[in-house]
């Protein structure tokens, strides 16, 4: 039987929706399904992973882990899949866990697949070149090593309860040279637009500079950021560190939603790579709607400041 | 300071990048470049050397033989040794081949500083160099964006999900730099006609430590899923409850 165990990440006293959406997907496939949890002061949130489905979940809560840095939690990692005999160890994508799970891919001889969107426990699935294909992967190692793409799982609770046990913390010395001597917090304006999810861009369509304010609140709304074309920051309604394009930023949020944008080519190659795109724009021969996953024909101030008001319902 | 740089050499992005039915992998007959994202740790890298007034900058790679003719962009620059791990028993290496091939010859560089980009232009694991720091047994700093080097340590700051990371190391450390670091600077015309005469290795698997298997397959390749059908629909006054809808539907709301 598959013995699985998936790695934990947390911040500021949760555990990140994308790795209990990788404890569920364990959890789904079946066998005998632990996490682990590492850092500092973190024993607390152990129980609460048992209802994603963990039957275990392993605490290494140590002082010396409470920086978020990627070797010492290698360290605890190969020495828990040597000591319980895991043969699977899954991750949520994130800049922690792709430094913890490559380390410990090196220290295990253990194959590692990423970009996963799916996997059977046997053969995994990930999209690659910009989704221009799909690679079905799979392992010749013992252990085997995934990370899951970004957002690819839901976090399902299946109500379950998990015994909490102790991981060894033994480090070793070069595992700890690496020391965070300070961690500031971005402003919480929201994401920047290269690192957002979520992106509401504006274009000429908004009208008037003021318009904006559309924009910023539907962003703010979908926990995104504002983006705009470079027709409106030439204009200077906008500021170009906000400007996506071939002369701006390339993006590749999971969801684009172009407000009053033609979608000129110059626009189009800064954004093409979104997941998802939806456009709202009153010409109903505008490019983008040729690109679009959903388009919509209409007057944005009609239509955006209701649907802001939907959203921020929906969302509680 | 001794700094390697590690580069890859990836297909031109104008001439297309796709994966080759029959091997599996991605198709390097075509024109290779050096990966975008390498130019700026060739920059920093340079930065620091210049910074410091003495020094060595050598690009290492691994890659087909006519990779070399890529990591001479490198060379263009400023940089004033290649590297090139080059052998027919490392085609299709993934992450374990590589950081093995890849700290082999680090180990016999010796450098104090080992640099990356962020990401490659193809693969795009973006965690190579922890692999390789770990056979090192050196620490590693990812995604920098401001990188300080005093004597026998470095100072990195970084953006993660959560904010910003300052984190200091000592050398020798492997350090991962996002191009938010610098602007890479253009090969002047002395650079590039100096770069054929700046000395460039080949080296065999076996010069930097012979072959690790490989722990990860190909099972096969699909294309991607269509785009869903677009919509396009006319607003009739319930255009934002469509659209709420269709974001329920696809989980951002």
């Amino acid at each position: 039987m598959a013995k699985t165990l998936v790695f934990l990440e947390h911040h500021e006293g949760s555990i990140a929706k994308g790795s209990l959406g990788v404890l569920a997907k364990a959890a789904q496939i079946g066998g005998d399904v632990a996490a682990v949890l590492i850092g500092a002061d973190v024993r607390g949130l152990a129980e609460g992973a048992g209802a994603f489905g963990a039957g275990t979940v392993w605490v290494a809560d140590d002082a010396s882990l409470a920086a978020p840095l990627p070797q010492p939690r290698v360290d605890v990692l190969a020495k828990l899949v040597a000591d319980e005999g895991f043969d699977t160890v899954l991750f949520a994508q994130s800049v922690l866990a792709a430094d913890v799970a490559a380390g410990l891919s090196a220290r295990l001889d253990a194959g590692l697949n990423w970009g996963l969107v799916d996997f059977d426990g046997e053969t995994g699935k990930a999209p690659q070149l910009q989704d221009t294909v799909v690679v079905d992967v799979g392992w010749s190692s013992p252990v085997k090593l995934g990370i899951f793409r970004a957002g690819a799982l839901d976090a399902v609770e299946s109500g379950g309860s998990a015994e909490v046990k102790d991981a060894a913390v033994e480090l070793e010395d070069f595992s700890t040279q690496a020391e965070m001597v300070e961690q500031a917090h971005a402003e919480q304006q929201g994401p920047s637009i290269e690192d957002a999810d979520v992106i509401v861009a504006g274009g000429r369509g908004l009208g008037e500079p003021e318009k904006f304010a559309l924009a910023e609140e539907l962003a703010q709304a979908l926990g995104g950021a504002v983006a705009a074309t470079r027709a409106v920051v030439d204009a200077g309604w906008y500021p170009y560190s906000a400007q996506v394009g071939q002369t701006g930023k390339t993006v590749s949020p999971k969801l684009y939603v172009a407000l009053g944008i033609s979608g000129a080519i110059q626009h189009k190659v800064g954004m093409q790579g979104s997941s998802v795109i939806v456009a709202i724009n009153k010409d109903p021969n505008a490019p983008i709607f040729e690109f679009s996953d959903l388009g919509v024909v209409g007057d944005l101030h009609e239509i955006v400041p209701k649907l802001t008001e939907l959203v921020r319902a929906r969302k509680g | 300071m001794k700094i390697a740089v590690c580069v890859k050499a990836v297909p031109d992005a104008a001439s297309g990048r796709h994966i080759d039915p029959s091997s599996k992998r991605l198709d390097r007959s075509g024109e290779l470049t050096i990966s975008e994202w390498d130019t700026y740790p060739v920059e920093e890298a340079l930065k620091l050397k210049e910074a410091s007034g003495s020094g060595e900058v050598v690009v290492v790679s691994m890659g087909p033989e006519r990779a070399m003719d890529a990591l001479r962009k490198a060379l263009a620059m400023g940089a004033d040794r290649a590297v090139l791990i080059s052998d027919s028993a490392l085609e299709g290496a993934d992450l374990l081949g590589t950081a093995k091939a890849l700290a082999g010859a680090l180990e016999q560089e010796g450098a104090d500083l080992v640099l990356f980009g962020q990401q490659s232009a193809d693969g795009g694991g973006a965690c190579l160099w922890a692999a390789v720091a770990e056979r090192l047994r050196q620490p590693v700093v990812s995604q920098v964006s401001e990188l300080t080097v005093d004597g026998s340590s470095l100072t990195g700051k970084r953006q993660t999900e959560y904010g910003y990371d300052t984190i200091r190391a000592p050398l020798p450390a492997v350090v991962a730099v996002a191009d938010s670091i610098n602007t890479p600077r253009y090969p002047s015309l002395k650079g590039i006609m100096g770069a054929k005469k700046k000395p460039q290795d080949a080296r065999a698997a076996a010069d930097v430590g012979g072959v690790e298997a490989p722990g990860t397959t190909v099972v096969s390749l699909s294309p991607p899923p269509a785009r869903g059908e677009a919509q396009k629909i006319e607003d009739d006054g319930s255009g934002a409850e469509k659209i709420v809808e269709f974001l329920a539907e696809k989980r951002f709301v």
